[in-house]
């Protein structure tokens, strides 16, 4: 303990230190989140182990209580927050150190819908897991979707919608992808609270995801079966 | 000459557990519901409400209508569903076609007491748009202040409502206090306020086809 009685991250050991940055960013503790980083760091941790020891695992005890109906949307959203600041000092290292890529996916809130709260928590999820992940925003048309998966040629497409008036817009994207001849190119990822499996199988999607745990699950799955594809190719 | 009496008519009293035509409805339209059926006298409907606040979880509202409906078989003449899709992705609509039981037209409350085909034509300049409708304005803190966790920590406020522009009140009454209640919601959220006057719009209409 520090002379003020707080907790003086210094002084835990590696593995006490990576416990307490589970605590808090269950905690939603922000600055104690990003301290605990720039120590690990500083003790010559890589970036990659700090992200996926520390900061995904810690999320990931998060998702679970979350999903368990233990933690709820304020709580889960702090946690995020403390994650996305841990984050930010990682993102450089981590493109400078080369850290491992697993793919890429274009993600988006669909047009007429400027909800965005679940399309963040999984584009970080997503990056935390090591993909690289081009977030265009909320109220997406169709072009714009078309013009991201050209330009960045991504793995996966995922998009997102709160409202039951917007989601069936995401079939609009998936029927714009089959008149181009574009569709069986991509993995399409579709989530928010309204959907369902059952909608997702009717508009024409890879699969529905729940929530950011099971997007990055499913983005992994299938990133594993295209990499099969290709080594029996 | 006829002597005319100008003394008020009775007034009517809704008595749940009486009516032949059940109308399940959301908590959130409790007190219009019954409102339209004392307004119009309207002897032949019972009301059971469900809780309001499971728009929040949406995946409760169908199992538990499914539940109400198979206890409610055989002892009305009919049954009514007043909910909205209201963020069931559809379930709602193939559990009802399931039980051949029809409910209120339109994807949430907005819409149907805006009219459906009124609040489409808005969608464009409402992108930006958080409704509130009398129930909404009147449980705002608890629903949506604390609901949402915004007494605990208001530095979640930019997450939930930065892309919002605008808090829309959409009013059933002229109640100049809800009015005030929904302008202090916007500003404590950081939004422009505007006022809307509905009326009952088309929940009128629809349950008016079902009174008999």
């Amino acid at each position: 303990m520090s002379d003020d009685g707080e907790l003086d991250l210094n002084s835990l050991n590696d593995e006490e230190l990576v416990q307490q940055v589970h605590d808090d960013l269950y905690d939603g503790l922000k600055e104690e989140v990003e301290t605990a980083v720039h120590i690990l760091l500083g003790r010559g941790w890589a970036p990659y182990k700090v992200l996926t020891e520390a900061l995904v695992e810690g999320m990931r005890i998060v998702g679970v209580d979350f999903r368990d109906g233990i933690l709820f949307v304020p709580e889960v959203l702090l946690a995020a927050n403390s994650m996305k600041a841990g984050m930010n000092i990682l993102r450089p290292l981590l493109i400078a150190t080369g850290a491992p890529r697993q793919g890429k996916m274009v993600i988006g809130t669909v047009k007429g819908d400027i909800h965005d709260i679940g399309k963040n928590l999984v584009g970080m999820m997503m990056e935390g897991a090591g993909f690289e992940v081009i977030d265009l925003g909320i109220n997406n048309p169709v072009e714009k979707y078309l013009e991201a998966m050209e330009q960045h040629k991504p793995d996966i497409l995922g998009m997102s919608a709160l409202l039951t008036t917007t989601m069936p817009y995401m079939k609009v994207v998936i029927d714009t992808m089959k008149e181009k001849g574009m569709r069986d190119d991509y993995v399409v990822l579709v989530g928010g609270a309204p959907l369902n499996e059952e909608f997702a199988k009717a508009i024409g999607a890879d699969a529905y995801c729940r929530d950011a745990a099971v997007a990055v699950e499913t983005a992994k799955s299938f990133m594993a079966r295209k990499h099969n594809q290709l080594a029996s190719n | 000459m006829t002597a005319v009496d100008l003394a008020p008519a009775e007034e009517f009293e809704f008595k749940p557990g009486q009516g032949k035509v059940l109308l399940l409805a959301c908590g959130a339209l409790a007190r219009e519901i019954v409102d339209l059926i004392e307004r119009n006298r309207w002897s032949g409907f019972d009301l059971q409400c469900l809780p309001a606040k499971w728009h929040n979880t949406p995946e409760r509202i169908v199992p538990a209508l499914r539940e109400k409906i198979a206890a409610a078989r055989g002892r009305y003449d009919a049954i009514f569903v007043l909910y909205g899709d209201c963020g069931t992705g559809g379930l709602l609509d193939a559990m009802l076609e399931a039980e051949g039981i029809q409910r209120l037209e339109g994807p949430h409350c907005y819409a149907f007491f805006s009219g459906n085909a009124a609040f489409a034509a808005h969608a464009d300049e409402d992108i930006t748009a958080f409704f509130l409708t009398d129930y909404l304005a009147r449980h705002f803190d608890k629903l949506i202040w604390e609901g949402l966790g915004l007494d605990r920590h208001p530095e979640l406020l930019a997450d939930y409502f930065g892309n919002y522009t605008k808090i829309v009140f959409l009013a059933q009454t002229r109640d100049p206090d809800l009015a005030t209640r929904a302008e202090a919601a916007a500003r404590r959220l950081g939004l422009a306020y505007e006022y809307r006057f509905t009326g009952y719009g088309e929940l009128e209409r629809d349950l008016t086809a079902q009174a008999v």
